[in-house]
């Protein structure tokens, strides 16, 4: 043995940025296809055609624009700006949860730190990887727009992927030096989840501030030009500005163009540099501090003394409070429904603010509900035990319930409340929306409930589509009727029956169980 | 059996904290070729010892060698030596065991053809073939015990380190794991592992370690603990259940 001289191992790099690369397709392919390789073929397709449809949408959208002329100036650069803005906020909030994913919860941390290879760079491969994947989504729902203004203004409009590039490139480093930082202030434990929250809000920006366009071109080119209005186009720096640097270089600006390209890859190497021996480092220090294992709960000694309800009960809330992750995905949902809620705003002006904050609470809650009712339901990750524990399993599924339906009411209370103080008929109406809209989309999920694991709750949507779809309309129509029983509680009846319609067709279509 | 004259770990004074002492002043020695089960109850730091050898954790104080080479002051040499097989077995569900193998290979920097030949061996050898292909996504817990242990076996280590590599498994698993790592100590590998299961420890290792809150309280074979505790013929469940005490009675006098 000691005779022989071990050879120095080679460590392809381009080796590593496959796996990488194959890892991160493999993921995007199950996520797409719902686990079913054999439907990528059929997957394919329809991306193909959305992407062409998206063409055409973006060609009917922009012909007109284009016709009229674009002229370089501070209107066209602000326009320009405001959507790189937009594509840099989805970005970046990409970014920050594929860095978290890839550094902090990927399996493979011990093997790589327990092999000889360089890990630090192997991680600047991986900070590579990670901004071609980020470079990668944005370039994907740019493309028609780009494209068509290729297309019909010019092939200098190119350059703008060029720009989309360096962005992703700029949002990678900078969710690296996020995470590096957070895990410095706020430790590992929490590093996670504050970067899961960031990654929702900023992420829920850009879904807010797409909606806000479509909301404005929606209604004549008035709002738009509010953007564009002499105020704010007089407020607006001067051309000359360096500020539109981005946009000059999205227009074909050769001397922008190559200072920002040249920026961002210089940006990319010294981060990816910087922050792979850290995470090397950050890597070690936390290896094993898992956020299970680091915090100790309180032990308040056994409650027995309660029904075997009560425990489930107390079970339930208990990991709902303790999966930050869960936390993050249900605040971006009823983020999302800030748009809508500024839309209705709009058109009703301020007087009507109860017409806007009683169905959009009411669709909050009938969403929200379906979340927890499936995490309580369908993602319960010892289900076995539960199904095997002496307890009628109506009694279980009555529990958790109850568990969601608590957790509803705390969340409505506040609003209700609020609602009394300008008028009982209000308050009354929101409750009955509320409990409505939440009620039945427990229903949904009872009738559709399946055995799945927590971890797949972003994945719901894919695995039951007929479910999210039923859950969806039942919470509109029930914000909707919540809406107009405002004017006349007579008026609901409509939704109401649609309401029924959907159970029904909801009803025959559940799937078979037995027992 | 390998030659013995050789040392293939050896741990002095090793220390490590965590929110309170996890591992106090540890010191052990094994020798090439050897079989070693570190033995201990739930918590008495038998991880916290493996992953600081395998350098995954810092250690407070104290030193370690692998087969000479310092883990703390020469790590990529340490790590070319040695295997670590984590109690969680660390695979990929989207790779199929041949990609994991192909992988593992890269990172331990193994020739391409050598590497598949040897991933085709193992696979053969552990009873994979008709999983070879398949992702590793819906496999039982044997089953990715088994990948792992491929993964660790492909760069033909010096010591192979394990941390409770049978618990959770079949009979019929656990049994092949116990012959896989029986034959390649008979061909001079040097294999650890941690164990809360005392009749694997008896059945497998050469020499036990037994490792109560952070120390080594006893070592030797079977035989020699079973002296050490006197008292005639035991079982080494008797055994161990004794050293505990003994160890639970020398705190308690140090408090009183
Ligand atoms: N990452 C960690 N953070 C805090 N405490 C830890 C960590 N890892 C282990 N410990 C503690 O160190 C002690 C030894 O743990 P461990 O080495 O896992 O024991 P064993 O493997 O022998 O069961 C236990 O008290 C455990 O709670
Ligand atoms: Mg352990």
């Amino acid at each position: 043995m000691s005779g022989l001289v071990t050879p120095q191992p080679r460590f392809g790099l381009r080796w590593f940025a496959n796996h990488e690369a194959r890892l991160i397709w493999r993921d995007f392919a199950s996520l797409v296809t719902g686990g079913k390789p054999g439907r990528m073929a059929v997957v394919g397709l329809i991306i193909v055609c959305f992407i062409a449809g998206m063409h055409v949408f973006a060609a009917y959208l922009l012909g007109p624009v284009v016709a009229e002329g674009l002229v370089a100036g501070k209107s066209l650069y602000l326009t320009i700006s405001a959507a790189l803005l937009m594509l840099f906020s989805l970005m970046f909030s990409q970014a920050i949860e594929s860095v978290t994913r890839a550094y902090y919860t990927r399996s493979d941390l011990d093997l790589i730190l327990s092999s000889p290879a360089p890990s630090h760079r192997l991680f600047e491969v991986r900070t590579v990887v990670l901004a071609f994947q980020t470079v990668m989504l944005s370039a994907f729902i740019a493309a028609p727009v780009i494209n068509t203004l290729a297309w019909l203004d010019g092939a200098h409009w190119f350059a703008a992927y060029g720009v989309l590039a360096a962005l992703g490139v700029i949002a990678t480093s900078l969710s690296i030096l996020l995470t590096l930082g957070l895990f410095r202030w706020v430790g590992m434990a929490k590093t996670r989840l504050t970067a899961q929250i960031m990654a929702a809000v900023v992420g829920a920006g850009f879904v807010i501030a797409l909606q806000l366009i479509g909301i404005m071109f929606g209604q004549g080119t008035s709002r738009l030009s509010l953007l564009l209005s002499p105020e704010t186009l007089a407020a607006a720096p001067k051309e000359a500005s360096g500020l539109w640097m981005f946009a000059k270089a999205a227009l074909g600006g050769v001397w922008e163009w190559i200072a920002l390209v040249a920026a961002s890859v210089l940006t990319l190497v010294l981060v990816a540099r910087f922050s792979a021996r850290r995470f090397a480092q950050d890597a070690l220090a936390a290896a094993g501090v898992s956020e299970h294992s680091g915090k100790a709960q309180e032990f308040k000694g056994f409650r027995v003394s309660g029904s075997v309800r009560a425990g489930l009960r107390r079970k339930e809330w208990a990991l709902l409070r303790r999966d930050p992750w869960l936390l993050s995905q249900s605040l971006q949902q009823i983020l999302y429904l800030v748009p809508p809620a500024v839309m209705l705003w709009f058109s009703y002006g301020e007087g009507g603010m109860f017409y806007v904050v009683v169905p959009v609470v009411v669709m909050a809650t009938g969403q929200l509900a379906g979340g927890l009712a499936w995490i309580t339901i369908s993602g319960e990750d010892a289900h076995e035990l539960i199904t095997t524990a002496p307890v009628p399993p109506r009694t279980i599924l009555w529990a958790k319930v109850e568990a969601v339906l608590v957790v509803i009411a705390l969340v409505v209370a506040p609003f209700a409340l609020a609602m009394l103080f300008f008028s009982a008929q209000i308050a009354v109406t929101l409750i009955i929306g509320a409990a409505l809209a939440s009620g039945s989309a427990v229903v949904v999920q009872l009738w559709f409930r399946s055995q799945a694991n927590r971890s797949l709750f972003r994945r719901r949507q894919v695995s039951s589509r007929a479910a999210t779809l039923c859950e969806a309309l039942v919470s509109i129509l029930w914000a909707a009727a919540a809406g107009v029983a405002l004017l006349n509680p007579l008026f609901a009846i409509v939704p109401a029956l649609l309401v029924m319609i959907v159970f029904l067709v909801a009803w025959f279509i559940r799937p078979a169980r037995e027992g | 059996m390998a030659s013995q004259n050789t040392t293939a770990l050896e741990i002095s004074g090793l220390e490590k904290a965590f929110d309170k002492p996890a591992v106090r002043g540890l010191d052990l020695n094994i020798a090439g070729g050897e079989f070693y089960a570190l033995l201990g109850p739930n918590g008495a730091g038998k991880t916290t010892t493996l992953r600081m050898v395998a350098g995954l954790l810092k250690p407070d104080a104290g030193e370690i060698s692998v087969f000479g080479s310092d883990v703390l002051k020469d790590p990529i040499a340490a790590r070319q030596k040695v295997a670590w097989v984590s109690d969680e077995p660390m695979i990929y569900d989207r790779l199929t065991p041949m990609e994991y193998l192909e992988f593992v290979s890269g990172l331990w920097g193994i020739d391409r053809e050598i590497a598949e030949k040897r991933s085709m061996e193992l696979v053969d050898w552990l009873g994979l073939q008709e999983q070879a292909n398949q992702r590793c996504g819906g496999f039982s817990k044997g089953m990715r015990q088994k990948v792992a242990l491929a993964g660790a076996l492909v760069h033909e280590p010096q010591l192979i380190i394990l941390d409770e590599p049978l618990t959770g498994l079949d009979a019929g698993s656990a049994r092949q794991v116990k012959d896989v790592l029986l034959s390649k100590v008979s061909q001079g590998t040097t294999v650890i592992m941690t164990t809360h299961i005392l009749e694997v420890a008896e059945r497998m290792a050469e020499r036990i370690g037994v490792i109560v809150q952070g120390k080594l309280v006893a070592e030797g074979t079977f035989e020699q603990l079973q002296e050490l505790t006197g008292k005639g013929k035991k079982t080494l469940e008797e055994v161990f259940l004794d050293l505990v005490e003994q160890d639970d009675a020398a705190n308690a006098e140090l408090a009183a």
